[in-house]
């Protein structure tokens, strides 16, 4: 009797609980909990995990973490296996990037719509917690209400934006809202052309519920990011829904509400990417914020500087003493893009090297490096940093430039409701920026010179593949790099990796999807 | 007065006289003398046991086997009692000199084993279950408790994780049940189940337990003997009993080891001059130009001979009615690399007094211990393989003056941040210390309830308390953390885990029906609690490193376990054993609805040998044949609050910036709230035999092992969960073996005697499903991380295939025999050659390992070895697949790198990681242990003080064809392997 007496009473002792975790009533109790988690909304692009830079675990698994942040994964598959970048490396499924032989396999892929899906799950999960019954029954009212109204906006915001990086990597990717539940479920596939259409709903549904341009804080999307992606997604609409489906009127549209707003172009094109770049920048929409102290991470900027410099180079030029990996630098074909690759006339060139020749794959020195992000502010110093590695450069995912490019592409393109002349400016704004007078200017516009323009203005900004892919060059023999399809003198691929192929392991994980063709 | 006059002049009377006082009680005394002897060989028998029948009085015999004991009457019964011999009993029948010859118990049949939750005899054993007691214990050099047994088990592998002092081991009984959650054994110490967690500043946590106070390990492997301890037993149980008191008179015994450690085998690299050659041959001129003067072999500037010593003392015997043991240890060994220290003492009392009549005994255990560590930073036997040969240790710089690569651009010169850091600077420059306590220890209360005969209750509460503490300290010049300015961080743990049993035991013989009855019921509860201290960061000179202040000052994961178990013993007719045992264990790590789990086991044993028509089969000592299935469970290893939906905080240096503000981001955990208890399900049958008095003894088994609902990291569907990978239960495990072991006695005389021990394991592992859903083009699941490239994997578990299988492209060889850099086979045939074409190739689980002891005595001297072999075990050797290449010597990152002789069987230029190249075949034939001992026996005429001596050569030898450091490498990845020593040593053992 006893004895029954005091185990039962033991068995309570099976119920433990964590002792610096919380329930999502305790997290969720005020406004300031509310933000906490918003700044994981935002923060899962931009770090790899609640961890730190050295953490074991991270947000996603199944790669080093080191490498599982998401700028690191896009850039990679949207640079490496195009004539923009080639690495040296050796971790695994890098080098099948640029030599274009990836399977189904490959981590850095499976990372990459993880990292999209991560972020999507949370978003979801964040947009059950901020519906107004939910935020009332915890007693918040006024403007505080008001505030995690636009919270949830943003957060619909940033689903459409990982749902596009889905759209436009892998087609076809299960699709997760709200209403799906967190636990044992498998989630249904969703076509690319319904993806789009899902997109496009959202993106239309808050670009008026979002906070106006440019009054937000630093970091958070307002209404000029949803009409930019807006942009972005009616520009490829043929890649996404076939062809003859484009939308370039509406391209035309949302890239003009942009332009209108009250976002200007930087004077200064290589301050856009230096460690101060969060200060005084008209230009960037919306970004990925790092710093060195506070959000660090072995990805994002800190990968683009370090991996871009070589120690030879004198890293500490580059605003990271201590760092310079010698990862990555240009084929041939991105210099070649610059009448003067010295920097000297289009200050948008930035390369050092001696040998534009990519003999060697695995040789740093083969091929130009490219010195367009540094650590270095506008003033010449370097932000504090943990180790001297670590950056505090933010990466611009949309900036004004890229809108004046939409808007003259799809003019040509044929879309309605703008205008030559105006497609004409737009570029020779960027040109003349670019030059510091009006000597680069254009007097007229082709398609070819608009992709190249895309090639000066925004290499190494995660464009290349879908310009590539737009224009029909990513898997075609018709353009040819160093090193495409795993020969010096590059060649065409098969066809169907124009998309990435679905993770197998979330095939195996997810009977409900198919693969995508060819793999 | 007689009393007085004895103690006075005979210090073993002592004993006698106080029993007799404290008993209140006079007896008409006799005193009678005599020796006891083994009858096979006639050697006199130490530390036999005497007690009088009827009484709680006794002694032992001295170190030549004499006794003497005063006895209450003529007609006194002694009971003469003997580890390894059949209990006698002598009728004192008025004599005064009794000489007494005691016989062998069969095979040692007769000795008590302990299994959980009791003890039994040998012959009753119904499960596969193996004892090591300590007179076969591995010798010499012993700094952690499970390398007393190696080699000595069929079945129970055990690979010590590297060559540093007190380094833990690898111990996989039957090969490990699971994947991702925990493969060791539950490790039960004189009852207490300890927990496998780590603790801060210990390599291991039972290198903090003295192996000298170990007295016996009993290996239960079957779920017939494991499945008792239900949730924590599939991956076997192991436990061990330390010394306990004798009785009588109070014996000393001193021992000293003193040990010198070679540094035995080190990479094979170039030398200075093969390397200049080789820079010289094919460098650039700027390549050329950074080749140094000097001569350095950088193995010989961080590995040393190191010496240790190993210095034990006890006290055991009987203070007034009440067998004690008490022992103190002094263990102080250096590394062979360079800075490594380990410094331990430790200390241990145990006691057992019996009140009421002897109806209560009980068992009174603590130890406690402490230990002292410096560790050398291992990554300095990577750098020292690979580092310029022709440099300098030493240099004038601003790196602590010690050579070390730079870059010069623009006249400013910097530390080549991707250079390889000097290797002897990396140990000379780190001051890493730990301060680790340990204490343990059970009260166990056995109380024979009146008025019910063989009903006796048993309580048994223990805790096991431990105290992690260190610092790191690094030089802000230390090139190794330059960037960062160096560090000086503290960092603590402790472990605080309790252990409360209660069991019921009734034994009862039927005999009219030829029965034994023997049945238990009881419950367990056990905590372990787990506090891990978060301290800021500091640098070199002791400045707070910005965004490291901690967030929590700590975390306290706890879990709870709790059982309730029962068996039943059965025997017929002393032939037929049924035994039956039934657990169900309860686990704070999942939700209430999967919290609970019932393991029941049952075996079948007959005892043929007992059969009249083997009964004279003379022969034929032994024969007894088994038969067990059950149900074992697993749950350590899973995080401890993964079916939870919480929150969890962000570390201060990965907040998120709006405005100009950073935010700690809050985010949601992955969880499955269905998580539950992994099952691994036994089948065993076995058999034990004797042949010629048990001169040939030995066992058969063979098992088959299948655990379902494996734990399990398996991509989770994307947009399901706050992951893409979960640990849950999804997979199937199978092992098979046989396990064959036999001891023989060729040779037994008084003079000499030869003892040989055979065990032979065979393993097959294979996973039969791993996922939810059947994918082909899903490979598995990647695993093994190796130096070069970051996340590189070589191993994978798959469907179909040996866990932890190598994942590799089969190597295209040229004409010449030499592997083709980058020519791989097209095993899929489509022309590219990608990782569609990664194909299984062998593992490093041996499919065969053996042990092989034997002991030769001839008079005084003795001379023991034991030896191991593995075969069918593979190693990848990641030294030279990431050394032996052109752009490793010829570094293009700006400094000149060493390599291994691989460089010139290959030519490769640029790393070729996922070669089966290097995947080779790493079967050896080891001699762990060869030992040679004299017995001096009595040294003083008239005292009993005898000494023993011996000298123990460890790790004499490793035959293989592996051409890396060593070929026992658990994991199969040899990266720079922390070499095992070649240990001499020299012991003394005196005893008074």
């Amino acid at each position: 009797m006893v004895f029954t007496f005091t185990f039962s009473a033991c068995e309570k002792d099976l119920d433990r609980e964590p002792t610096n975790n919380s329930t999502a009533d305790i997290t969720y109790k005020d406004l300031a909990g509310y933000k906490q988690v918003l700044a994981k909304v935002y923060g899962s692009f931009a770090l790899t995990g609640n961890g730190g830079p050295d953490a074991s675990v991270g947000d996603v698994a199944g790669i080093d973490q080191g490498a599982s942040d998401f700028l690191r994964l896009f850039w990679n598959l949207q640079e490496l296996t195009t004539d923009e970048a080639a690495i040296v490396w050796n971790d695994p499924g890098l080098q099948d990037l640029h030599s274009m032989n990836w399977t189904s396999s490959n981590v850095l892929m499976r990372g990459l719509y993880s990292r999209s899906l991560y972020q999507i799950t949370l978003c979801n999960e964040f947009i059950r917690e901020t519906e107004d019954a939910k935020v009332s029954a915890r007693g918040i009212t006024d403007n505080d209400a008001v505030e995690i109204k636009n919270f949830r906006n943003e957060a619909r915001f940033l689903r459409a934006f990982q749902y596009w990086v889905l759209m436009d990597l892998f087609g076809n990717p299960p699709f997760v809202t709200e209403d799906s539940p967190i636990g044992k479920f498998t989630p249904e596939q969703i076509s690319r052309a319904d993806l789009f259409t899902y997109i496009e709903s959202e993106l239309k549904a808050i670009e008026t519920t979002l906070v106006s341009p440019r009054t937000n804080e630093y970091g958070r999307a307002d209404q000029a990011a949803a009409w930019a992606l807006l942009a972005r997604i009616y520009l490829n609409a043929e890649v996404y829904l076939g062809q003859g489906q484009g939308k370039n009127t509406e391209a035309i549209l949302y890239a003009q509400k942009v332009i209108s707003s009250s976002y200007s172009l930087n004077p200064n094109y290589r301050n856009l990417f230096k460690g101060d770049n969060d200060l005084n920048n008209t230009e960037t929409i919306l970004s990925i914020n790092y710093d060195g102290i506070s959000s660090q991470n072995w990805g994002g900027t800190t990968y683009l500087v370090n991996a871009a410099v070589s120690a030879a180079m004198g890293p500490s030029t580059f605003g990271v003493p201590n760092g310079g990996w010698a990862g990555m630098r240009a084929t041939k074909n991105l210099p070649q893009l610059f009448a003067d690759q010295t920097g000297n006339t289009d200050k948008r060139a930035m390369f050092v090297g001696n040998k534009i020749e990519m003999d060697d794959i695995k040789v740093f020195t083969d091929g130009f490096a490219v010195s367009k992000f540094t650590n270095i502010t506008t003033s010449g110093e370097i932000p504090s940093s943990a180790n001297g590695v670590f950056v505090s450069t933010d990466f611009p995912l949309f900036r004004l430039a890229e809108m004046h490019l939409i808007y003259a592409e799809a003019v040509k393109r044929g879309g309605a409701g703008g205008a030559d002349a105006t497609a004409l400016q737009y570029i020779n704004l960027l040109r003349s920026r670019a030059y510091g007078n009006t000597t680069g200017n254009l007097v007229t516009l082709t398609l070819d010179n608009i992709l190249n323009e895309r090639g000066r203005e925004l290499y190494w900004e995660g464009f290349r593949r879908t310009d590539l892919i737009r224009f029909g060059k990513f898997t075609s023999a018709d353009y040819l790099w160093p090193w495409k399809g795993n020969t010096l003198a590059g060649k065409g691929v098969e066809d169907y990796r124009n998309l990435y192929p679905i993770p197998s392991a979330d095939l195996i994980a997810n009977p409900n999807l198919e693969q995508n063709l060819g793999y | 007065m007689i009393c007085i006059f004895n103690f006075l002049t005979k210090r073993s009377r002592l004993l006698v006289f106080i029993l007799f006082f404290v008993n209140f009680t006079s007896y008409a005394q006799q005193v009678i003398k005599g020796t006891v002897n083994s009858k096979s060989d006639g050697s006199s028998l130490p530390g036999v046991s005497i007690t009088i029948k009827g009484t709680t009085f006794g002694t032992s015999t001295n170190t030549e086997g004499k006794y003497s004991l005063s006895v209450p009457s003529e007609s006194s019964i002694l009971i003469i009692t003997y580890l390894g011999f059949n209990t006698q009993e002598v009728n004192v029948a008025g004599r005064n000199n009794i000489n007494i010859q005691l016989v062998e118990s069969a095979s040692a049949l007769d000795e008590v084993v302990v299994i959980g939750y009791g003890s039994i005899q040998r012959k009753d054993i119904t499960g596969a279950v193996s004892t090591v007691t300590s007179k076969d214990f591995q010798k010499g050099n012993i700094t952690t408790p499970e390398q007393l047994i190696v080699g000595k088990v069929a079945g129970v592998s055990i690979t010590s994780n590297s060559g540093a002092p007190g380094s833990g081991s690898t111990i996989r009984i039957r090969g490990g049940a699971s994947l991702s959650a925990s493969n060791s054994p539950l490790i039960v110490i004189d009852g207490v189940p300890l927990s496998n967690d780590n603790i801060s500043g210990a390599t291991n946590p039972l290198s903090l337990i003295n192996a000298n106070d170990i007295e016996t390990f009993t290996i239960l492997k079957d779920a017939a003997a494991t499945a008792i301890y239900g949730s924590r037993a599939s991956n076997g149980v192991v436990l061990i009993t330390t010394r306990k008191g004798s009785s009588g008179a109070p014996q000393i015994s001193f021992s000293s080891q003193s040990s010198m450690f070679n540094s035995g085998e080190t990479t094979d690299v170039l030398t200075a001059e093969q390397f200049r050659t080789y820079v010289n041959a094919n460098g650039t001129a700027a390549q050329i130009a950074q080749l140094g003067s000097s001569d350095t072999n950088w193995s010989d500037e961080i590995f040393r001979t190191a010496v240790g010593s190993d210095n034990n003392l006890s006290v055991s015997g009987t203070f007034k009615n009440i067998p004690y043991r008490i022992s103190g240890g002094f263990l102080g060994q250096k590394g062979v690399l360079f800075t490594d220290v380990l410094e331990r003492t430790s200390g241990s009392i145990r006691i057992n007094p019996s009140l009421f009549k002897k109806t209560l005994k009980i068992d009174l255990n603590l130890k406690v211990s402490s230990s002292n560590s410096r560790f050398a930073y291992q990554n300095a036997i990577g750098a020292a393989a690979s580092f310029d040969p022709t440099q300098s240790v030493t240099a004038t710089n601003d790196f602590g003056n010690y050579f070390e690569w730079t870059t010069t651009v623009n006249g400013i010169t910097t530390l080549n941040p991707n250079a390889t850091k000097n290797p002897y600077a990396m140990l000379a420059l780190r001051n890493d210390r730990s301060d680790v306590k340990r204490t343990y220890g059970n009260i166990q209360f056995d109380y024979q309830i009146p008025l019910i005969k063989g009903l006796r209750a048993n309580l048994n509460l223990g805790y096991d308390y431990s105290d992690g503490s260190g610092n790191t300290y690094v030089p802000a010049e230390a090139a190794s953390n330059f960037s960062v300015e160096g560090l000086d961080n503290d960092y603590k743990q402790t472990n605080y885990n309790k252990v409360g049993e209660f069991y019921l035991n009734y034994s009862k013989e039927f005999k009219q029906i030829k029965s034994d009855l023997n049945l238990t019921a009881g419950y367990g509860y056990y905590d372990f609690l787990n506090t891990t201290y978060n301290y800021p960061k500091y640098n070199g000179y002791h400045d707070l490193v910005a965004g490291s202040n901690p967030l929590f000052e700590f975390d306290k994961p706890q879990y709870t376990l709790i059982s309730y178990y029962a068996r039943a013993i059965y025997t017929f007719d002393s032939k037929y054993t049924l035994a039956t045992s039934v657990r169900t264990d309860g686990s704070s790590k999942f939700a209430s609805e999967n919290r609970w789990s019932v393991f029941p086991s049952i075996a079948f044993t007959w005892k043929a040998k007992q059969e009249n028509f083997l009964k004279n089969a003379d022969k034929l000592s032994d024969l007894k044949l088994r038969l067990s299935y059950g149900v074992t469970g697993q749950q350590d290893g899973i995080p401890y609050y993964s079916y939870l939906p919480v929150y969890s905080a962000s570390v201060p240096v990965a907040s998120y910036q709006f405005g100009n503000k950073f935010y700690g981001m809050y985010a949601p955990n992955a969880y499955d709230s269905s998580i539950k208890w992994e099952q691994t399900a036994t089948y065993n049958t076995g058999i034990d035999f004797g042949f010629f008095n048990n001169r040939i003894s030995g066992s058969l088994d063979i098992y088959y092992k299948k655990t379902k609902d494996l734990l399990n990291s398996i991509p989770s569907p994307l947009g399901s969960n706050f992951t893409n990978q979960i640990t849950t239960n999804v997979g199937d495990l199978e092992n098979k073996g046989i396990e064959f072991a036999i001891n023989v006695n060729p040779i037994k005389s008084k003079k000499l005697s030869w003892d040989i021990g055979f065990n032979i394991t065979y393993n097959e592992n294979k996973i039969t499903r791993l996922t939810a859903v059947d994918d082909p083009s899903y490979a598995g699941a990647a695993t093994g991380s190796i130096s070069g490239g970051i996340g590189q994997t070589i191993q994978i578990n798959s469907v179909g295939y040996n866990t932890n299988s190598f994942y590799v492209y089969k190597q295209i060889y040229g004409q010449d025999g030499k592997p083709l850099e980058g020519v791989y086979a097209d095993l899929n045939e489509d022309n590219i050659i990608n990782q569609s074409d990664l194909y299984h190739y062998k593992s490093s689980a041996p499919k065969f390992f053996f042990g092989f002891n034997t002991q030769l005595n001839y008079n005084k001297f003795s001379l023991s070895s034991v030896l191991r072999a593995n075969v069918g075990n593979y190693v990848y050797d990641n030294v030279s697949a990431s050394l032996g290449v052109k752009s490793n010597i010829l570094n293009p990152a700006g400094f000149l790198g060493n390599t291994t002789q691989a460089i010139y069987e290959t030519g490769f230029t640029n790393n070729q990681y996922l070669s089966d190249y290097y995947i080779q075949n790493a079967s050896f034939l080891r001699m762990d242990n060869l030992s040679l001992g004299y017995n001096f026996g009595n040294i003083f005429k008239g005292k009993t003080v005898s000494l023993n001596i011996n000298a123990t050569c460890q790790n004499v030898f490793v035959i293989t064809k592996y051409k890396g450091v060593d070929p026992e490498i658990f994991s199969g990845i040899d990266n720079n392997f922390y070499p095992r020593p070649t240990i001499f040593g020299l012991g003394a053992n005196l005893n008074f």
